[in-house]
Parts: structure tokens; sequence; C-alpha cells
């Protein structure tokens, strides 16, 4: 959210971007309304970036502070990296919704509610005494109040419903009007709701014109006076076909492509898990590409399953977030000793033990790295946005195909759920990566299971070749033969070989996303930290300040080049959602003094936020101002930045 | 199994060149031999053929069989033998698991290779101990087993792998023991049945938990302590003085003498392995009162899990091109056009 976007009623010039939340209760739909906001925002050609902030309660209690339910999405002619900091509009179903998202509103912005809700109740729940309508307390926002439930019923009432499932179709009515206010197409909703109603027609109905009073309520609305409708152009975009696209489905479509690129059958093994269930439940409808799904007994079976499959000869992909990929921590140790190719997709989300379900963090990056027992190396990958995470996951397809190794892909919970345009890739346009499997013996008379090609990666034996029966396992592995062998000299060897293979995997260099090679501060991200710390350091630069922008996709190995990198600036900020993990790799690697950011409410880094913290790195630049300026820095020494 | 093209092989083809290191007098040996036995009488090929084991002494199997053979984590060989089965139905799987591995650690994976029905042989070798990790009590262990770690005697109760398989919906249970001749018809039976095969094996460990099943087992008047179920056979044991028969009153099997060979008359039960209730009651009953029910105690087919992956994926993929640029385009998309940089 670069530019200032407060709507005033009779104001007609559209800003860059804007920022509205719909805010509801759970049962309201508010994840739908969003949902359906973006897909007509992105068919209007503007660029944008959501945030959707769900319970973990499926149906929490109605009206309640906890059962609030909130959809954000930033969008503008220009290009948006994030889900924007603080709202424009705040569009609040009930009094909770308000209560819960009211402080978050810019000075100045509008609030859309619905006092249909405002009972004395309700008012209750949210722990109102008085209602916020009458007590003067909304006097810095511009307050748009009328009774959205009874208008809905009114607009639904030929239809025959009852109060109950007239109010259903509140968050339609609700929607005309947010797709009124910025001039947003209405036929891509009318087609959705005639889909998803298909054999309910009535209800279909009901919904439609539920959306389209909305929206007639817009315009009648302009005509007294309280807001102008108004028109966002389209984002300059490079030619080509555009969609929109969450983490999950980038992730599966990814999947699919690397199983395609490496002409392999895919298997994917997984249990139910937040965030992580959305990747099996869009793979689960892909059978036709040769993908098989199985919803296995527990997270253990869930990788044991694609183990075997990848054992018999497919891509193996197993799928889950941090407390079910402690639980395959072993088998991920067993697919390293017997060195075979494995995709493990961790939805990374607030921990640790069950933690934040819901919630967004990047703390599972030491349990990548680090976290199996004895010396266990994996590549790690990480995701940075949705359209990355289709690129992360051909790359994670890639080293674990060539280099006959368990592979980790790191995504987060806020990449999982987020949507954002995406240029569709036209997939003749990768690198194939075919796997070869062994068909005749390739010692002499001999097999050797464990001999090494010029990667380092042994050969893939599919059970069923004939002459070719060997077999592998957990115990240490003989040079070669791959027969049992304890002897110290061996696992020494061994140890060095399956060290030396991962540190080997090739990995693009490191380049630089914004900014220079060299200077006095670079702001160092991985994931999807991305598009804020983008914004921040535009901003920053567009100040004049000497700052850049580099962001890691290789967690391990890492790029050849980035330790020269880092040691030519004189600074480095590192901000994670997590109490500093990457920064410990990058000084132990480096010996670097990289700096720590660190955020771990279970809600993404604001813009804001990082502006405050590069600021800090310079002399007579004051704090950012606005927004939800709250990073809780960690208590590590920082010299360079408390004295520039 | 599968049905497949029969192949000709000795038991020395089924060999490996590994030294086998378990304790010497060990039942283990007797059972590799018998597998070894049999699977040249089955056709069996050995490049199609995979052991798959998890953790513990038995679990070394896969080392000594000259097949492919994947010795994998603690108790998790059935989840991956799953996983192999899916991405490749033609391969004939062998589970080899023990008490501790298949009962204890991997008890979930044991219930649901076994209520899926993914066609495999699973050997479940039971010597009611804790052998690698040195003679600690497992959960087949007899109540009262004195071991390193019940030094005053185990006080949980004992599973009954049998029983524990059929409750899990196996839709085959066999039982043998390592050093008898009809073991390698028990496994033959196995492998003829369409699905998950359990057989529970007895094993003597002769170091831990020595001489546990002579009670049954001692060829001294086995006869009298063995009942052998052949499917289509009365159920009679002791030389044919002694049957099975079932005592309606209070729904139990009991034991009724046989006078002249006129088993029919003493109300003896013919064996019919397709019976669930009388696989219930067969699995349950009581060694002492009762001799040991060993053989093929319930074998019932149903459809395979793999098949029903199989046809599902068919099912789903039918009229389906799979076309992955058309897939990555699919939903609602917009075209930005050259000149203008703006949707069209």
């Amino acid at each position: 959210m670069a530019t200032s976007a407060v709507i005033k009623p009779q104001e007609t010039p559209a800003p860059e971007a804007v920022v509205v939340r719909f805010a509801g209760d759970s049962g309201d739909g508010m994840q739908l309304t969003g949902g359906q906001f973006t897909l007509s925002t992105a068919l209007a050609g503007n660029d944008l970036a959501t945030f959707p902030d769900f319970p973990a309660e499926i149906r929490a209690p109605q009206g309640t502070l906890f059962g609030v339910s909130a959809f954000q999405i930033n969008f503008g002619s220009r290009e948006i990296n994030t889900a924007g900091d603080a709202p424009d509009v705040l569009v609040a179903m009930n009094p909770a919704a308000l209560k819960v998202n009211l402080a978050a509103l810019k000075p100045g912005g509008l609030v859309i509610i619905d006092t249909g809700e405002f009972t004395k109740r309700n008012l209750d729940k949210a722990k109102y005494d008085v209602s916020p309508l009458d007590d003067g307390s909304l006097a810095k926002w511009d307050v748009l109040a009328f009774d959205i439930s009874a208008l809905t019923i009114e607009a639904v009432k030929p239809f025959g419903l009852g109060n109950k499932d007239a109010l259903r179709s509140k968050n339609m009515w609700t929607l005309g009007l947010a797709l009124w206010m910025f001039d947003r197409p209405r036929d891509p909703i009318h087609a959705w709701l005639k889909a998803k109603f298909k054999s309910k027609p009535d209800i279909a109905d009901a919904n439609i014109a539920a959306l389209d009073a909305g929206h007639a309520y817009g315009e009648t609305a302009e005509l007294s006076g309280p807001i102008k409708q108004m028109h966002m152009p389209p984002v300059e975009s490079a030619p080509g076909l555009y969609r929109t696209i969450t983490g999950a489905e980038a992730i599966s479509l990814g999947l699919v492509a690397g199983a395609q690129l490496a002409e392999l059958p895919m298997f994917f093994g997984g249990y139910p898990i937040t965030p992580a269930s959305a990747i099996l439940h869009h793979l689960a409808r892909l059978k036709e590409f040769g993908v098989t799904t199985f919803q296995a007994e527990d997270e253990i079976a869930a990788i044991c399953s694609a183990i075997g499959a990848s054992y018999a000869g497919q891509l193996g992909v197993t799928s889950s977030s941090g407390p079910g990929i402690a639980l395959k921590t072993e088998a991920m140790g067993l697919a390293i000793m017997t060195e075979l190719p494995l995709v493990i997709v961790n939805s990374q989300r607030g921990g640790p033990s069950t933690g934040l379900p819901t919630k967004t963090e990047q703390s599972d990056l030491y349990q990548a790295v680090y976290g199996r027992n004895g010396d266990a190396p994996m590549p790690v990958v990480s995701c940075s946005s949705p359209s990355d995470a289709f690129e992360c996951a051909i790359e994670a397809c890639r080293i674990a195909v060539e280099y006959m190794t368990p592979v980790m892909l790191l995504t987060d919970g806020y990449i999982a759920n987020a949507a954002e345009p995406w240029a569709v890739p036209d997939p003749a346009s990768y690198a194939p990566f075919p796997a070869k499997f062994l068909q005749e013996k390739n010692g002499g008379d001999t097999l050797l299971p464990y001999k090494r090609d010029a990667k380092g990666a042994r050969p893939w034996i599919k059970p069923g070749t004939p002459d070719l029966m060997h077999r592998i396992g957990g115990i240490e592995k003989a040079v070669d033969t791959g027969h049992i062998d304890y002897s110290p000299q061996n696992h020494q060897t061994m140890t060095d070989a399956r060290i030396g293979k991962v540190l080997g995997v090739t990995v693009p260099d490191q380049e630089v996303a914004l900014g220079e090679a060299s200077g006095k501060l670079v702001v160092v991200g991985w994931g999807s930290t991305f598009g804020p710390i983008h914004q921040a350091v535009r901003r920053a630069r567009a100040k004049g300040l000497d700052v850049s922008h580099v962001h890691v996709r290789h967690i391990w190995p890492l790029p050849k080049n980035l330790g020269t990198l880092l040691h030519s600036y004189d600074n480095v900020l590192v901000p994670e959602m997590n109490t500093g993990q990457f920064k410990t790799v990058l000084r132990d690697q480096y010996l670097v003094d990289a700096q720590p950011l660190t955020k771990t409410s279970g809600q993404p880094f604001a813009i804001s936020e990082l502006e405050t913290a590069i600021a800090k790195f310079f002399d007579g630049v004051p704090d950012n101002e606005g927004g939800e300026v709250s990073v809780n820095e960690t208590q590590l020494p920082s010299p360079k930045a408390e004295n520039p | 199994m599968n049905q497949m093209t029969k192949i000709e092989t000795t038991l020395k083809d089924w060999e490996t060149d590994q030294e086998v290191r378990w304790c010497p007098g060990c039942g283990d040996y007797a059972i590799l031999k018998a597998v070894q036995r049999t699977l040249p009488q089955l056709g069996a090929n050995p490049a199609n053929t995979v052991f798959i084991s998890g953790i513990g002494c038995s679990s070394r199997f896969p080392y000594y069989m000259e097949t492919y053979g994947f010795h994998t984590i603690h108790g998790r060989a059935p989840a991956l033998a799953t996983g192999v089965k899916l991405a490749n139905p033609e391969l004939d799987i062998w589970l080899v698991t023990g008490d501790g591995d298949g009962l204890s650690i991997g008890g979930n994976h044991m219930m649901h290779v076994l209520r899926r029905n993914v066609n495999m042989q699973i050997m479940l070798f039971n010597n009611e101990i804790y052998g690698l990790t040195k003679g600690q009590a497992s959960p087949t262990s007899r109540e009262g087993t004195k071991s390193p770690s019940t030094p005053l005697g185990s006080y949980d109760r004992p599973a009954n792998p049998c029983a524990f398989a059929l409750g899990s919906g196996a839709r085959f249970v066999g039982r043998g023991f390592d050093v008898s001749k009809n073991l390698p018809e028990v496994l033959k039976a196995a492998h003829a049945h369409q699905g998950a095969a359990f057989i529970e094996i007895f094993q003597n460990c002769i170091v831990y938990n020595k001489d546990v099943f002579e009670d049954f087992a001692a060829p001294k008047g086995a006869e009298d302590r063995q009942l052998w179920l052949v499917p289509g056979e009365p159920m009679l044991f002791a030389k044919g003085t002694k049957g099975i028969a079932l005592d309606r009153d209070k729904l139990a099997l009991t034991v009724v003498d046989v006078a002249d060979e006129n088993w029919a008359s003493a109300g003896v039960l013919v064996h019919d392995a397709t019976n669930r209730s009388l696989a219930h009651l067969l699995v349950e009953m009581p060694f002492g009162p009762f001799p040991m029910a060993l053989g093929v105690l319930y074998d019932d087919p149903r459809p395979t899990f793999e098949a029903a992956v199989i046809e599902e994926r068919a099912k789903s993929s039918a009229g389906k091109e799979p076309n992955l640029a058309k897939l990555l385009a699919k939903g609602q998309t917009w075209t930005v056009d050259d000149k203008a940089g703006h949707p069209a």
C-alpha cells in the first residue's frame, strides 16, 4: 500500500491502490465474499494480493470475538506485493467484526456496517457496553451504517426463503455493493453462483438478486451522496494470459508439472492437517495426470507410502505442516539413507506443538535444515509467493530426481491461502529432467546399488527389473555394494558422500531482488516475507536510502555466491516470522553480522514495520508513520542498528 | 499375490551371499528355509518379489532373500509396502514383521493395511519378546513374563495377533510355527489369497524366551495339542479321537470325544474358512483347554485396495485429456495484450 487511498465522499480521483477488509462472523461467508471479489478484481486487470484470516474453529459460536473471520485484499493499478497494512475500507458484518478490526482501519477510512446485527445480544457478545454507533467512537472514520440484513431479506423476498436462509445471502449483498464501489463486473459472480448452485436454482437466483440489490444500492446511495464510485485502471503488466492462483494450487500444479518433466507418475501420500490439506484436495482431482493420491492413516504412513512409491519407480511426494513434519522425521532419515527421491512439502504454521493452526509463521527452518537424527543433509527450497510456489515445486522435483534425495519444499499458511494474479506459464518452456532407471548391472558381473555418478547420486533401480535384485534399508551401507557395513572408515566415507552430494546440488547464483550488489544495508528475506520486504525497500529507496533486497529461494544448499554478496554490504538485516532462524544459518555459514528482525504474532509483516526497522540504520530518517508498528525485536546484541 | 508367469527356481536361487546373523538355534532360520522352499513351489519370480520389513530380529529377513528387499524403519513396513504396491501392483510383496514391530510401534499401520486389504503376505514372527533390544517384554508376552524391563514380571495383558488381525478386517488369517513341516502349506494358502494375508508364525527365541511355545510345539504329543485346520475337513485332533464342536447354549466351542471315527455324530464342526463367525471363535480359542488352532483359520477374499485405486483412477481420468498447458490455464483467465498492456 504505497499511497494514501482514503475514500472521501464525492472524491473521485482513483488512488493507485486500495486495501479492503471484509470481516464478519465465521458463518457469514466472508472468505467466499473475499474470494469472489478477488476474482472480479483480477478480471478487471488490477494487480492484487490477499490475506485470508480465519479462526481455527470450524463453527465458532456466532457473534463472538474469536469467531470473527476476515479477508483482506490489496489491489491497484501498479504492482502489488502484499495484502497491505491498514485497510482503507472495512466491511463489518457484526459488532464483533467491528471491534476486532476497527483499530487497523486507516484514520479517515470508510467503515461499512450492517446495523441489523447491532442488537443488544450481539453487542454483549462483542463486549460493547454502548453501541459504537451511538457513542461517537467512530468519529475519525467515515461511517456508512445501514440495515444490510433487512435490505437482503427484502431483496430475496420473491424467492420465498425463510429469514434464516434469506440472511445467508447477506454476504452477496455486501459483495454487490463492493463491486459497485470499485466498478467491478458482476457477470463472473453471476456465472459462479449459477455453477455453484446448479442443483438449487432458487438459491442461485436469490443470491444473484441479493448481489444485484447491493449493487443497485450503491448506485442509489451515490445519488443521495454518501459514497462515490471509484474506477481503478488496470495495472501495466507484461502481455500474456493471466489467472488468479493460491499457493496451495500453485504447489499442486508445480508438482504435476515436475512429475511430467521427470517423466514419472506421481504418488502423493498425505494426512489431513491445516493448512496443508488443500494440496491433497487439489491433487486428488488430477488423476488423469498419472497422479495417485493416498490418504494415509497418519503422517508417518503418508511419508512411508511415498518412499515406497519412489522405491517402486514413481515420484513420491508427501505434505504436511510442522507437527506432521515432526512425525515424518524418522522416515526422512530413511529416504536420506536409502537415497530415494522424495518431495516433502511443509506448509508452515504457528508453533510449537499445535500452535496456531490457521496462522502463518516461518518457524520450521531449523526443522527443515537441521531437524533430523544423525548427519542427515537434505536440500531445502522455499516459496516466496503463490506464483513462485509453482516454480519452487518444479525445482524441488528436479533436485529430488537428479540427486536421488528427499527435498523439503517450504511454504506457509499465508502463501497457501493467499491469491494473486499469475502469468500462466508455458509448460514447454521448462527443461525436462527425465528420470533414469538402471536396466543392467553397473559393476561388470555385479550390481552396485550405491555406485555414485558424477553428481554423487546412486542409480535408481526399480523392483521388477530382471537380475538387479538387491536389498536396501536404514542401516549404514557399504560403499558401492550397499551391503550392511558398520565399519568406521565406511561410515566416515558414506557420511561425507551424503553431505557432499547435497552440498553439490546445483543452485542458481543469488540475485538481488531490488537495489545494488553492495551498499549500506541489505534486507535478506526468504519465503512469504517477500512482499512486505520488497515494498519497504522500494519505499526506502524512493527516500534515497542505500538499501537493497535479497530474497533467498535455496535455503539448503545456499547459493555459492551468497556469502560474498552479503559481505559486500555494511549491514545485513534479516526479517523473519520466527525468532531468527535464517539469521543463525547465515551467521554460521558466512560469519556475517546478520541482524534479526523477528515477528511471531501469526500475522505477516506490515510494510511499515519493515520501513521502521530499515530507518534505524540511517541517520535523520524519521520512523514511518501510521500502521501497526509492533515488531518484537529479539534481545540479541545489535550494535550497528543502534549506532548506525 | 498376483497371477503371474511361473518361473523355475530352486531353493538356492533364493539365498543371498550374505552371512545370516541370527543367534544359532533361532527359529528364524527355520522360517527362512520354509520360505525359500516354498517360493520355488509357487513358481515365484525373484525379480518380481519384494520382501519388506520393519525393525527387529525378524526384520533382517530381506537381507537373506535373493529378491528385492527393503529393510525399513520400526513398525512402518506396512505403510511403505502399501506405497510400493500402489506404485506397481504387479509386484509380489511379502511383509516380515514381529510382535513388537507389528503390534506395538507399528500396530496402527498393521490395522490399516489389513482393513484396506492391500494384496500382500504379512508374516508376523511372534516370539513374545523383544529380542534385538535384549529381551524386554513385548505386547504378546504372557502376564508375569520376567524381563529386564519387567523384573518382577509383566502385568499388562498380551495382545492376540490373530484376533487383532481379524478385528482389523483381515480376510485371511493363518497360523503356524517356525519348525512346523506344515508351515509351507500355510504360506502357500496365504500367497494364493488375493488381498492382505496375515500369518502369525510362533518363533522360538532361544536366548530371551526359550521354548515358550514348547507346550504345543514340542514334537512329542503334538497331535494332542495342535489342531490343524483344513478347509472342508472336520476339526479333528488327537489322531481323530477328539474334535471341536459348537456348544449352542453357550455359543462357544467345545472339545468332544470321537468314537470310531464317527465325528459327525459327535457334532464335530467342518472347517469353513469363509465363515467369519467361526473365525472369531477360532482366534479366541484358548490354548490349554483347547489345542492350538493352526493352519488356515480364515480365508474369504474381497476386492483389493490397489484394484479399487486403479479403478478409481481410471474412472476419474475417463474422457479427460492430461494436457498440462490447459490445466494451468484453467478457470477464469484474462489476457493482457501487447499494445495496450491492459486486459482485453
